[in-house]
């Protein structure tokens, strides 16, 4: 295990030796202390290692991430989770806005509530919220999944085009194009693996599913999950 | 950007540390913006007397003698502490419009930051740890406060541009956004008979809340009507004698993080501007929902200026 503080480090030694690691690095578990919410912890990691932050972190944590699990023992500001390619991450807090943004894959676990335009524009990657979501949530979503254990805010999936969303509790508002679907046995097999992955013990059986009527853009129909 | 902080203390045995606590909760958003910062320290109040804080460009020659002069013009009891670039005057409270009155004519060149009972407002331009330090900011007591470090975007950088604005008496107002209406408004606010000093946006804000209140609004009311009435994106913190409260605009795209104990409730714009407190690791911390006015005050029985936030 190594042990990095970031207070006595620094934030761009941490990254800079994060970034520097091998696909078959040895040093594959780190632990980064005194966070203290600072921005731009462990981004553009690109290897199979696991980073456990121990308390809250800033702006942009785990941007870009490829391959790593991080794990917050706390809550995540803004951005968190921006553009993951792969990997995993995981809050045990909650997430402010636009967690999960235009991310193209990878899994990112919220065990708290998510703030307003979680998912926004988001292209590939799995969300598990095992609380609620804030409003304009998978804002022009594209692919990938959105699991919300709790409820949805303010128009939900707003001009959305292809990206499945789950939600156990109520959905203030749906956004425009954003209708709900049915929950065919596919859909459940599919949450039930999101669910798992997630850490959570929901039932598959009690979401609904939304998605795109596909009014307002060009549909194509190979896009057509 | 702009990063504001506030902190609002219910145990009292806290009150000698307020200013060092917001002075440190404001450094630390610094990186939010360089151009100016300001602090509201609600502090002792003097029975009978209101504190007139100002400022001057020239305080060498504007504040030698005031205390004699103002007495003579006013015929009464006139304390003068000055503080850099800032001077808080005490008079009795019945002489709070005619001191206005009567400073404009002595010192034209002197600029009223906050009139209040316990409200002292310091602003000026530079960064938050030079702005403290000028006005000795840490070794202040008081119940609550708000600070704000500013990133110009509206209007220049100048002293008066800085937040906090002064909306009323004892009442005051920082800004983490952009007014895209404030110069309709301006010309509406000016119209109604409303004193607008500056160009900037966020004073227009403080001056519509200021209206609101003036024609029978509570501040919760105003706060609410303001989300209807103001058109761009806002955070919005407000002090007032006994509390504070929090407003986001409906898209709330500007970041805001509050945290609350036993001992006290601190707004920050990042959690970072917290980390320092008492406590945090144990605290209830969340995001204030958009749309939502948030209110705290002293009085265990509110008034109905605060009940209604």
């Amino acid at each position: 295990m190594q042990t990095f503080d970031l207070e006595a480090q620094g934030l761009r030694n941490l990254n800079a030796a994060l970034q520097s690691q091998s696909k078959d690095t040895n040093q594959t578990a780190w632990e980064i202390v005194n966070a203290k919410g600072s921005h731009a912890i462990a981004v553009g990691l690109d290897a199979p290692i696991e980073v456990t932050v121990k308390g809250s972190t800033g702006y942009y944590c785990a941007g870009m991430n490829k391959q790593a699990t991080v794990r917050v023992h706390g809550s995540a500001g803004p951005g968190v989770a921006e553009n993951m390619m792969s990997g995993m991450v995981i809050i045990d807090g909650d997430a402010s806005q636009y967690a999960g943004a235009t991310a193209n894959g990878g899994t990112l676990v919220i065990k708290g509530n998510a703030s307003s335009r979680c998912g926004i524009s988001m292209k590939g990657v799995d969300i598990v919220v095992h609380g609620n979501v804030g409003h304009m949530s998978a804002f022009m979503a594209q692919s990938g999944n959105l699991v919300v254990c709790g409820d949805a805010g303010d128009a939900l999936g707003d001009s959305i085009y292809e990206a499945r969303l789950f939600v156990r509790g109520s959905v203030k508002s749906l956004g425009a194009d954003c209708i709900e679907k049915e929950m065919r046995p596919e859909h459940i097999e599919i949450l039930k693996d999101l669910l798992e992955r997630g850490e959570c013990d929901a039932k598959p059986e009690e979401f609904k599913r939304y998605g795109s009527a596909r009014k307002l853009y060009n549909f194509d129909i190979d896009n057509a999950y | 950007m702009c990063g504001i902080v506030g902190l609002f203390l219910k145990d009292t045995s806290l009150e000698p540390k307020l200013g060092q606590m917001l002075t440190d909760m404001l450094i630390t958003m610094t990186d939010r913006g360089p151009d100016s910062a300001g602090i509201a320290i609600y502090g002792t109040e003097h029975k009978g007397k209101v504190k007139l804080t100002v400022q001057s460009d020239h305080p060498d020659r504007d504040f030698e003698g005031l205390d004699k002069d103002m007495h003579n013009a006013l015929g009464g009891d006139v304390t003068v502490r000055v503080k850099d670039t800032h001077a808080v005057i005490e008079i009795d409270t019945a002489w709070a419009a005619a001191g206005r009155t009567v400073l404009a004519d002595l010192r034209p060149d002197v600029r009223i930051m906050s009139t209040g009972d316990s409200l002292e407002i310091y602003k000026e331009v530079g960064l938050p740890k030079n702005v403290a330090a000028r006005f000795d900011i840490s070794s202040m007591t008081g119940s609550h406060g708000i600070g704000h470090t500013r990133m110009a975007t509206e209007s220049a950088v100048t002293t008066m541009g800085a937040h906090p604005f002064n909306t009323g008496r004892d009442q005051c107002l920082v800004h983490n956004g952009s007014l895209s209406n404030h110069a309709s408004l301006r010309r509406k606010l000016r119209k109604a008979g409303m004193h607008i000093e500056t160009e900037n946006d966020t004073e227009v804000g403080a001056a519509y809340l200021t209206w609101k209140m003036q024609n029978g609004a509570t501040l919760g009311q105003a706060l609410e009507s303001s989300l209807d009435d103001l058109d761009g994106f806002f955070t919005f913190v407000v002090g007032t004698k006994d509390g504070f409260g929090v407003v986001r605009d409906p898209i709330a795209c500007k970041p805001a993080v509050m945290a609350e104990t036993d001992q006290y409730v601190a707004f920050g714009s990042e959690y970072r501007a917290l980390v320092n407190l008492p406590g945090i690791e144990h605290a209830r911390v969340w995001e204030p929902e958009p749309s939502t006015v948030y209110f705290w005050s002293h009085n265990s029985a509110p008034t109905a200026t605060e009940k209604a936030a």
